[in-house]
């Protein structure tokens, strides 16, 4: 979708989300886990306009031919395929190798997880192994616990983006990290794409009005009644936060601020002061 | 975690608005944590030679059957025939006998298992960690290690002889596998040995142990009922089917993100129905016989237990299908296991 297709009297200026050099105009991400079947997930793809898609490899049936989860993500998607299994860095490395032997590219989202309780990212463990994969040419997409210091470790090490949980994978519980993805917004120069809790529409909305570049959701559709009508619903909101980021929103406040400023009668005869 | 007293409490409510709450809650933590998928599953029995002594079991040592042990030929053929099914992941199950299936026998076989599946478990007899970090090396994903009860004295009463009959070497199974990698560890109790209430509160201290201790483990629990065998000679406890879903629930509720299993010695009603609200994981087209899916005829096969559910692994998908499930062959790929530093 593009955003200027929204209205005919106002053309909005956004730049497209770049990754790794590719550009795209659709901020929102799909995972495929968890769907009931694969046209639902097929039509979910279709009605978002999602044009980056992940999928497992742990999920991918390199082997039978029949309801392979590829022949469901059209070919102009971007297969981003994650390491989910992988323990450690030395594990996503090795995932990551099976992905490009099998010829599914090189972009990579690492997953590295040694919890199963809570299934948080291991971030040491993410950094070593976005450092041994960027020097290998793949595109990594490293998935965080919003850490500054991580992050930055990140940009050195040579990720593409930063994916920072918004709160406990498939827990719906929205941007419970938001401040720490704000530092993250504020401080890093690299796309910062949302993943993880995401679980409604305005929760992906307000990451956008924060300044991600990107969100992406998966077990909120995948577990909807209606998954496409879902899928289209987080674009749409994506799109929205987005419009509301750029049109700089205005700002929280918390105590009531008075429509006419308590000193304006100081510069009553100064034109040049901006009046709010 | 629950306590004993509510594990009793609500094991022993009567009323079905308790049981449907339940299954309500279970079937909401379900879905959100796994969607609509199962896992396929199917077992190979490799040998049934055993030299423990487990009054409950048909492989047992004192039982009159034939033993037998299937070579690297008879394993390609009945692996090839499986795998045709289209199962990728696969349970390789032996009796424990230390002497005719070693840990060479096993890694041979693991071997063989390569060529057919994506993701090997074993169900074989206990093992010292270093033996299971040669099997991990070789292969092997997931051990598959039932306390069958946690009550000491029932234990000692069931487990006559053999290793088996260590208790405390058993229990800390577990622990061993996962020190050696195990990526997937499956723990369990065989419902009907002892009271139920105090082997399920058992089951999931053991459980939170492991989890805490081993937090990279990818764990899953199973409820097998004791079924009738050939040669059995004691009396069970019976858990009917209201309080056999209630501890699937519990079980749900409480590890919202541990696999539940669920074998073919359940019934097809009684599948169809769990796995809306808790199972996630089934095996099909199973036979529980040495050699059973080509090599001999059923009227000659002895099976470690009765299958209830005769449904093919094409029957089975069907049935998912039906009911919105999205049947799933594949959830690993063989990475190239390797030492984990622990830190």
């Amino acid at each position: 979708m593009n955003p200027s297709t929204l209205t005919t009297s106002l053309t909005i200026q956004d730049e497209p989300l770049i990754i790794a050099g590719k550009s795209f105009t659709n901020r929102f991400l799909l995972g495929t886990g968890k769907f009931k079947n694969k046209k639902d997930l097929a039509e979910s793809i279709e009605a978002s306009g999602a044009e980056i898609v992940t999928v497992a490899l742990r999920r991918i049936d390199l082997e039978r031919h029949e309801d392979n989860i590829l022949e469901y993500i059209p070919k102009n998607v971007t297969l981003l395929v994650n390491t989910s299994g992988a323990r450690n860095a030395k594990e996503a490395v090795r995932i990551a190798h099976l992905v490009r032997e099998a010829g599914y590219g090189n972009w990579i989202k690492i997953e590295v997880i040694n919890d199963s309780k809570y299934l948080l990212p291991d971030n040491a463990e993410t950094i070593k192994a976005t450092e041994i994969l960027s020097k290998e040419n793949f595109v990594v997409l490293p998935y965080i616990y919003p850490d500054l210091y991580v992050a930055r470790e990140l940009v050195k090490a040579g990720a593409a983006t930063v994916m920072p949980l918004g709160s406990f994978i498939g827990s719906n519980q929205g941007l419970k990290a938001k401040e720490f993805i704000q530092v993250l917004i504020d401080e890093i120069d690299l796309p910062i794409i949302v993943d993880a809790g995401i679980g409604f529409p305005s929760q992906a909305a307000e990451a956008m009005e924060i300044g991600a570049d990107a969100v992406l959701a998966n077990t909120a559709v995948a577990t909807a009644g209606r998954p496409a009508l879902l899928a289209k619903a987080f674009a749409m909101a994506i799109q929205a936060g987005r419009l509301g980021y750029l049109s700089k929103l205005p700002v929280k406040k918390d105590l009531a601020s008075p429509s006419s400023p308590l000193t304006g009668f100081l510069y009553e005869n100064d034109n040049t002061i901006e009046r709010r | 975690m629950i306590t004993l007293t509510q594990i009793k409490q609500i094991l022993t409510d009567h009323n079905p608005n308790t049981t449907e709450n339940l299954a309500l809650e279970s079937a909401k933590i379900t879905r959100q944590f796994f969607g609509r998928t199962i896992s396929l599953y199917a077992p190979l029995y490799l040998s049934n030679f055993c030299s423990s002594y487990c009054t409950y079991c048909g492989f047992h040592s004192h039982n009159r059957i034939q033993r037998i042990k299937l070579s690297v030929e008879e394993m390609h053929k009945e692996m090839s025939y499986v795998a045709k099914t289209g199962i990728e992941n696969i349970l390789l199950l032996t009796g424990e006998s230390y002497n005719v299936t070693p840990t060479s026998y096993l890694k041979e076989a693991v071997d063989v298992t390569k060529n057919y599946f994506t993701s090997i478990s074993l169900e074989v007899h206990p093992m010292d960690t270093d033996e299971y970090r040669e099997l991990y090396l070789n292969g092997v994903d997931g051990i598959t290690v039932y306390q069958e009860t946690y009550d000491r004295e029932r234990y000692q009463e069931v487990h006559v002889s053999g290793v088996k009959s260590n208790y405390d070497y058993r229990y800390a199974t577990p622990e061993r596998a996962a020190k050696a990698g195990i990526r997937q560890i499956s723990l369990g109790i065989l419902l009907g040995l002892s009271d139920v209430t105090e082997d399920l509160y058992a089951l999931y201290q053991h459980l939170c142990y492991m989890e805490k201790n081993y937090p990279g483990v990818e764990y899953s629990v199973s409820f097998p009922r004791l079924r009738t065998i050939k040669g059995r000679e004691f009396a069970i406890c019976d858990i009917d089917d209201i309080t056999f879903i209630k501890i699937i629930c519990l079980t749900r509720i409480h590890f919202p993100r541990v696999g539940i299993n669920l074998s073919t010695r359940e019934s097809p009603k009684l599948r169809d129905h769990a796995i809306e609200f808790g199972v996630t994981k089934i095996s099909a087209g199973s036979n529980t016989s040495v050699g059973g899916y080509t090599l001999k005829p059923e009227e000659d096969q002895d099976p470690q237990f009765d299958i209830e559910d005769k449904r093919s692994v094409a029957e089975i998908v069907q049935m998912l299908k039906e009911k919105n499930f999205d049947p799933v062959f594949t959830d690993w790929r063989p990475i190239g296991n390797e030492l984990t530093e622990r830190r």
